[in-house]
C-alpha cells in the first residue's frame, strides 16, 4: 500500500476515536491530563530506544502506567492537582528527552516524536494503531452513557450505583491509549490539540452529548484529511497541518455560532 | 416504623480539622429530618457520609439493604461545551415512560424539557435536581441546601412541594436547609449541627405552644414554620451544656 493511503487510514482511525474522546476531555477539563500523558509518551519513547524494544509497546505501557501515578499524586492533599500534574508531566518529558539523547548518542531528530510522523508509519504499525483505536471505540461506545452520567454528575451517579471510580479510571485508561497511538500520528505535543479543539468546535454546533461525540468525529476526520492534503500540495509535515486545519472549523464554528 | 438510615457516632477528620464529631442520625420511614448549622457545620459532609460517599473517620453509616435514594444535590454545574438538555439529564436515571411524565408535570417542568441544563435560573435548576430525584422512584430523598439560588416565594413554593411529593409518594426525608430559622412545618425532627449535634427537638410542638405564638405571631406560611434555638453556651469546644429538647430551651427562657 503506499504510504499516503496508509498514512490516511492510520489518521482517519485515530481521529475518529480521538473527536469523541476528546468531548470527555473537554467536559471534564483534563486537557492538562492529556498533555502529562503525552509527556508521558516521550518517556516512552526514550525507555524503549534505551531497552531497544519496539516503540508502540513502551510508549503505550509507559501511558497506561502514567495513570495511576497521576492519580495517586492527584489523591494525595498536599500538592495542588495542576502543581502534580505538571510535576509528573515535565519530569517525565525530561527523563524522556535525556533518555533518548543517552541511547541514541544525540543523533536521532525529536521532531518525529514531537510533531509525528504519519507519512513514515509501516504497514505493521498501522495495524497495531487500528487495531487499539477500534478497541477504545468499543469500550467507549459500551460505557458511554455512564460515562456520560459521571462527567454530568459524579456523585448523582453513584447515590444511583454507578462505579464512578472504576469508570473514572476506564475513562483514563482510555484517554492513555489514544494519546500513546495518536502521537505517532501528531506527535507528543499535538496530540492534545486533537483532542480538544474537534471537540471544542462540536461542542459549540451540537444538541446533545452524543451528536457532539459523533460531530468531533467528524470534524477531527476532516482535519487528518486536510492536514494530508496540505502535506501533499505543499509540503508542509502533516501533524501540524491537520491541527492547523481544526483551528481552522473551530474558528468557522465560532462565528456561524455568533450569528445564531 | 423501619429505619432506613442509621448514623451512629459518627466522627469526620480532615487533615486533622474536626468536621463532625459524634454525629447520630436515624431517618425512619416516612419521617422528615432537617439539618440545619451554620456553614461549615459539616452538613453536606454528613449527608455525604449518609450517602455513601464519603467514609467517616469513626462511628457507623447503616442503610436499609436496596435502599433506593434520590439525592439532590447542593449545585449542579454543567460544562458551557457540554449540549444537554433537561430532557436528556433526566433521561440519565432510567425509569418508565408514564413515571418520567408524571414526575415531569408534577414537579412543574414540562416547559423545560428543551431547555440547556446551562441556561435554567435556580428555581428551574432545583425543581429540575428535585424531578431527577424523583424518577429514581426513592424511599428516601436526600436534599441538600434545596433551595439556595431561590428567592423567598420560591423557597415557600419549593418547601410546599417537597413536602406534599414526599408525602404522596410515601418516601422519608433528610434535609439540609441553608435557613437556619425556616424549616418546613412538616418536619419530625430538626437537628442543628455544628461539628456536634448542638440541638434537636420537634418544631411543630413548639409552633404549637402558646408561649411560641406569642412570640413569633400567627402570620407565617402554611407551610413554613420557625425554629428558634438560642444557645446558652459558645462553640469552642465541647465543654458545655447541650440543649436535649428544644421545647424546653424556648419555652422556659421566654417563660
Amino acid at each position: 500500500m503506499s504510504f499516503i493511503s496508509l498514512a490516511l487510514i492510520a489518521g482517519l482511525s485515530i481521529a475518529l476515536v480521538a473527536g469523541p474522546v476528546g468531548c470527555f476531555v473537554v467536559w471534564r477539563r483534563m486537557s492538562y491530563f492529556g498533555d502529562s500523558l503525552a509527556h508521558a509518551a516521550l518517556l516512552g519513547i526514550g525507555t524503549g530506544l534505551m531497552l531497544d524494544i519496539n516503540l508502540q509497546f513502551t510508549v503505550l505501557a509507559v501511558c497506561l502506567l502514567a495513570v495511576p501515578v497521576i492519580l495517586l499524586i492527584t489523591h494525595s492533599q498536599h500538592v495542588a492537582d495542576d502543581t502534580a500534574l505538571g510535576i509528573v508531566s515535565h519530569a517525565s518529558l525530561a527523563i524522556g528527552l535525556t533518555a533518548v539523547s543517552f541511547a541514541t548518542k544525540g543523533s536521532i531528530d525529536l521532531s518525529a516524536f514531537l510533531f509525528g510522523d504519519i507519512l513514515a508509519l509501516s504497514q505493521q504499525d498501522v495495524v497495531s494503531l487500528i487495531v487499539i483505536a477500534v478497541i477504545i471505540l468499543f469500550v467507549l461506545i459500551r460505557f458511554w452513557r455512564q460515562l456520560v452520567y459521571i462527567t454530568i454528575h459524579a456523585e448523582l451517579a453513584s447515590v444511583e450505583g454507578l462505579p464512578s471510580r472504576r469508570l473514572e479510571f476506564i475513562l483514563m485508561t482510555i484517554i492513555a491509549c489514544l494519546v500513546a497511538v495518536g502521537m505517532q500520528v501528531v506527535g507528543a505535543l499535538l496530540i492534545g490539540s486533537m483532542l480538544i479543539i474537534p471537540a471544542a468546535a462540536a461542542g459549540l454546533v451540537s444538541s446533545t452529548p452524543e451528536r457532539m461525540g459523533l460531530i468531533a468525529g467528524i470534524f477531527a476526520c476532516v482535519s487528518v484529511c486536510g492536514g494530508l492534503a496540505l502535506s501533499w500540495f505543499l509540503d508542509t509535515p502533516a501533524g501540524p497541518s491537520a491541527v492547523v486545519v481544526a483551528t481552522l472549523l473551530f474558528a468557522i464554528a465560532q462565528i456561524g455560532r455568533r450569528k445564531d | 416504623m423501619g429505619a432506613l438510615l442509621t448514623l451512629k457516632n459518627i466522627s469526620l477528620t480532615h487533615q486533622g480539622r474536626n468536621i463532625l464529631h459524634d454525629v447520630s442520625i436515624d431517618v425512619g420511614q416516612g419521617q422528615i429530618v432537617t439539618l440545619i448549622g451554620p456553614s461549615g457545620a459539616g452538613k453536606t459532609s454528613l449527608v455525604r457520609i449518609a450517602l455513601g460517599l464519603l467514609k467517616p473517620s469513626a462511628g457507623e453509616s447503616w442503610r436499609a439493604p436496596k435502599l433506593r435514594i434520590g439525592y439532590v444535590p447542593q449545585k449542579v454545574v454543567i460544562n458551557q461545551l457540554m449540549p444537554l438538555s433537561v430532557h436528556r439529564f433526566l433521561e440519565t436515571t432510567a425509569c418508565e415512560e408514564s413515571l418520567f411524565t408524571d414526575t415531569v408535570r408534577q414537579v412543574g417542568i414540562t416547559h423545560l424539557l428543551s431547555q440547556r441544563m446551562n441556561n435554567l435560573s435556580g428555581g428551574e435548576m432545583q425543581r429540575v435536581l428535585l424531578a431527577k430525584a424523583l424518577l429514581n422512584k426513592p424511599q428516601l430523598l436526600v436534599l441538600d441546601e434545596p433551595v439556595q439560588g431561590v428567592d423567598v416565594t420560591g423557597q415557600a413554593e419549593l418547601y410546599q412541594l417537597i413536602q406534599d411529593l414526599s408525602r404522596d409518594l410515601h418516601c422519608a426525608v433528610l434535609m439540609v436547609s441553608h435557613d437556619l430559622h425556616l424549616v418546613m412545618s412538616a418536619t419530625d425532627t430538626v437537628v442543628c449541627l455544628n461539628t456536634h449535634i448542638c440541638c434537636h427537638g420537634h418544631p411543630e410542638s413548639v409552633s404549637a405552644h402558646p408561649a411560641y405564638l406569642e412570640l413569633f405571631g400567627k402570620n407565617i406560611e402554611p407551610s413554613l414554620a420557625l425554629y428558634t434555638h438560642h444557645h446558652n453556651h459558645v462553640h469552642d469546644g465541647c465543654d458545655h451544656d447541650h440543649l436535649p429538647k428544644i421545647e424546653d430551651t424556648d419555652v422556659e427562657d421566654k417563660a
